[in-house]
């Protein structure tokens, strides 16, 4: 069977790609249970915004160190995954290093040495990142969101990425061919002499097994992604291209209840008659806020997924930092968690939501949460993926407070207040000039 | 006190068939709060010194509906900005100017989605702008080289990206601007916005205005400046809790500009 290993490869190549279309095709289905919002408009701040936040890491930088780290590997990942593009040739066509077929020797040796070079880069740095990690303890990564499963996640991206940066580098070393052409081994060349003692044929089969469990490893890595944080590596971009671009300080206007409330204001409409469009009056009544995922709006549901579990937004937060239980990560992360909830109840249930009892209200964010927040918006400067917390906040507010009226006893009050004197405090209106005087 | 205050109302303007300057919106502390009162007075003693023919609204203002909106009181919310747009516009009025940041923040970027159109400008741009036209002169008198620090207003800077016109006016009194470790996009919130202000925090381990007197304590200021009467409250109770009220004075900008020239 000579072509036996052409098709190994194209069996494990389509599986690997069927499995993550399917995991995106599932993705964009959660996203889209989100409810819509007008995300159309000033295309060019858009483009630019990705092109500077997601592609040019312009925040990722604001912190230097962590920063400059997540630019090399950043760097690399990209880069190095041009040879990939020569593997999958190899793989399915049965030639090796098919590069050195089409490009000259020294073009061909000179992105390898930048390979192998980035590789050794991406290494050191995944090490640091990992010490970062679990020697120093960085506090943002040891909050009490980040047990278990987020915790093991961002330590499993590092080994595999140490796996794939040592597999690289062994395939190199141990190819003789390409060890005696002397082009592009810069870093290989002294990995070679540790295998000196071999003969040319384990020489081989190591090569060989280092080329396999590359690509595997790769393939396994795409299917991962839908599990891990680090989804981000692809959803930064839509993510930042949607992104806030008004002022942080505004929050929109619902405008369900600007309908309700023009019609209040307005003498001439009576709300007693029938409602002049028949279709809405069949229409559910609508619900103000959000207390479960689907209320929320696709952006917000889009930026769950993006969520890097960074903790730059919680090491900001001033209710984070002087010990309330707010965390706005820990928002990102139960909207995620939530929506993944829902989306395996829909695929259980042929399709369609099946009530559950739970929801993301109280099941993942408590009250408590909710009423710590000052709306600082310290958590969506410090994203650098351009996600917003504050504003799932927010619509969670509105749900308690406009359709459950249970908000905090002193904020009712303020309400009250307002309501009755035009000020949060119980003063009179007619009172509001007499500073002048005093 | 020298002069009377000059304090014209948007229908005293309207009854001589005038339209004033700019429309000076008190909002609810500085009509109501005593602390915030000062600032309001301060700020009208310039616009007075400047011959700004500015008016207020009196008895015909009301809240915003920003706490109202944070809480999560849409409905509230909408109300308050509708009846108000509906006075702003009766009165044909164009620009506004605001000391406190969330009045500011609410009229600038909420109001338009409702009907309300208008210029609006936080009293630390309009007072660099009457400095500019040279209509104001800003003299250091008494804090003449003292060290001031200046606190961000998160609905200032944050939510609007306005750092520079408070420090600009800072650096006018001659005095030592000197800058927390977190300033400008990274300041620290005071602890009263999103309606915090009205209820009490949070269980924790520390109240956010004393996180924040700290990071200020650490540059050592004789003066911490604010520019919103929430965080200038938050400021000076975290100050007094930690006894340094007779060391460290908590001043809104336009209070330091007036009591420079001992207006
Ligand atoms: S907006 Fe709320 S959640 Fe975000 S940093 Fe400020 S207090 Fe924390
Ligand atoms: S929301 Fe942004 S800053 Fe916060 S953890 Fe997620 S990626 Fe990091």
């Amino acid at each position: 069977m000579p072509y036996l290993s052409n098709i190994i490869f194209a069996i494990l190549l389509i599986t690997g790609v069927v499995f993550f279309t399917k995991n995106v095709k599932k993705l964009m289905r959660n996203i889209r249970l989100g409810q819509n919002t007008e995300v159309s408009d000033n295309k060019s701040q858009r483009w630019k915004n990705m092109a500077m936040i997601a592609l040019g890491q312009s925040k990722m930088v604001r912190r230097p160190i962590s920063g400059f780290l997540h630019v090399v590997v950043y760097v690399g990942f990209v880069i190095i995954n041009i040879e990939v593009l020569e593997i999958i040739i190899d793989g399915l066509f049965g030639t090796h290093r098919i590069g050195l077929k089409v490009l000259p020797t020294s073009l061909y040796g000179f992105l390898i040495a930048t390979f192998e070079i980035l590789a050794v880069l991406v290494f050191i740095t995944v090490i640091i990142f990992w010490v970062r990690r679990n020697i120093l303890k960085l506090a943002r990564f040891w909050k009490s969101e980040m047990t278990s499963w987020p915790k093991n996640d961002g330590n499993y991206i590092l080994y595999f990425e140490m796996v794939l940066m040592t597999l690289f580098l062994v395939m190199n070393a141990t190819d003789t061919t390409f060890q005696a052409m002397n082009a592009g081994n810069v870093v290989s060349q002294f990995i070679a002499p540790w295998f000196s003692g071999l003969s040319e044929s384990t020489l081989h089969i190591i090569e060989r097994t280092a080329w396999w469990l590359h690509i595997g490893g790769i393939l396994v890595f795409l299917n991962y992604l839908y599990f891990s944080k680090h989804l981000h590596i692809l959803l930064a971009f839509p993510n930042t291209y949607f992104g806030k671009l008004k002022p942080k300080g505004e929050l929109n206007n619902l405008e369900a209840v600007t309908k309700e409330v023009k019609m209040m204001m307005d003498p001439s409409i009576d709300p007693f008659t029938a409602p002049a469009e028949g279709a809405e009056s069949e229409a559910e009544p609508v619900k103000f806020g959000a207390s479960d995922v689907q209320d929320l709006n696709w952006v917000q549901l889009l930026n769950a997924y993006t969520c890097t579990e960074c903790g730059r937004c919680t090491s900001e937060c001033p209710a984070n930092q002087t010990g309330k239980k707010l965390s706005p990560r820990k928002i990102m992360m139960d909207t995620r968690d939530r929506l993944e909830e829902v989306g395996k109840n829909i695929d259980a249930n042929k399709g369609v939501f099946k009530d559950d009892g739970k929801q993301l209200l109280d099941d993942y964010i408590t009250k408590e949460e909710l009423w710590a927040c000052t709306s600082c918006n310290a958590c969506v400067e410090a994203c650098p993926v351009s996600i917003d917390p504050l504003s799932i906040i927010i619509e969670m507010r509105r749900y308690l407070v406009m359709e459950q009226s249970a908000a905090p006893v002193e904020l009712n009050n303020m309400m009250t207040n307002i309501e009755n004197n035009g000020a949060p405090w119980p003063y009179n209106q007619m009172d509001r000039l007499n500073w002048k005087n005093e | 006190m020298s002069e009377l205050l000059k304090v014209p109302t948007m229908a005293e303007y309207m009854a001589q068939g005038k339209q004033p300057e700019v429309l000076f919106w008190v909002g609810c502390a500085g009509s109501f709060d005593d602390r915030a009162k000062k600032i309001t007075k301060a700020f009208v003693k310039l616009l007075n010194k400047a011959k700004v023919e500015f008016a207020v609204l009196g008895t015909e203002e009301s809240c915003t509906g920003d706490p109202a909106k944070r809480a999560g009181n849409e409905f509230l919310f909408q109300m308050q900005a509708v009846t108000n747009i509906e006075v702003l516009n009766a009165y044909e009025v164009k620009k506004i100017v605001t000391a406190c940041p969330h009045c500011f923040n609410t009229i600038k970027n909420e109001y338009p989605g409702l009907g309300g159109n208008y210029e609006v400008m936080h009293h630390t741009q309009f007072l660099k702008t009457l400095l500019d036209e040279g209509r104001l002169t800003i003299e250091g008198g008494k804090y003449k080289g003292k060290r001031i620090t200046f606190h961000d207003p998160c609905y200032l800077g944050r939510a609007n990206d306005v750092y520079e016109a408070p420090r600009q006016l800072i650096q006018k009194l001659e005095a030592e601007l000197v800058e927390m470790k977190n300033c400008r996009k990274n300041g620290l919130c005071c602890g009263a916005g999103g309606a915090q202000m009205f209820k009490d925090a949070e269980k924790g381990d520390k109240e956010v205005n004393i996180e924040r007197t700290e990071q200020a304590m650490e540059v050592k200021p004789q003066i911490i400046a604010a520019g919103c009467p929430f965080c200038n409250t938050m400021m000076t109770d975290g100050v007094k809790a930690k006894e340094k009220e007779s060391d460290i004075a908590v001043m809104d900008i336009a209070e330091l500009i007036a009591n420079a020239q001992d207006l």
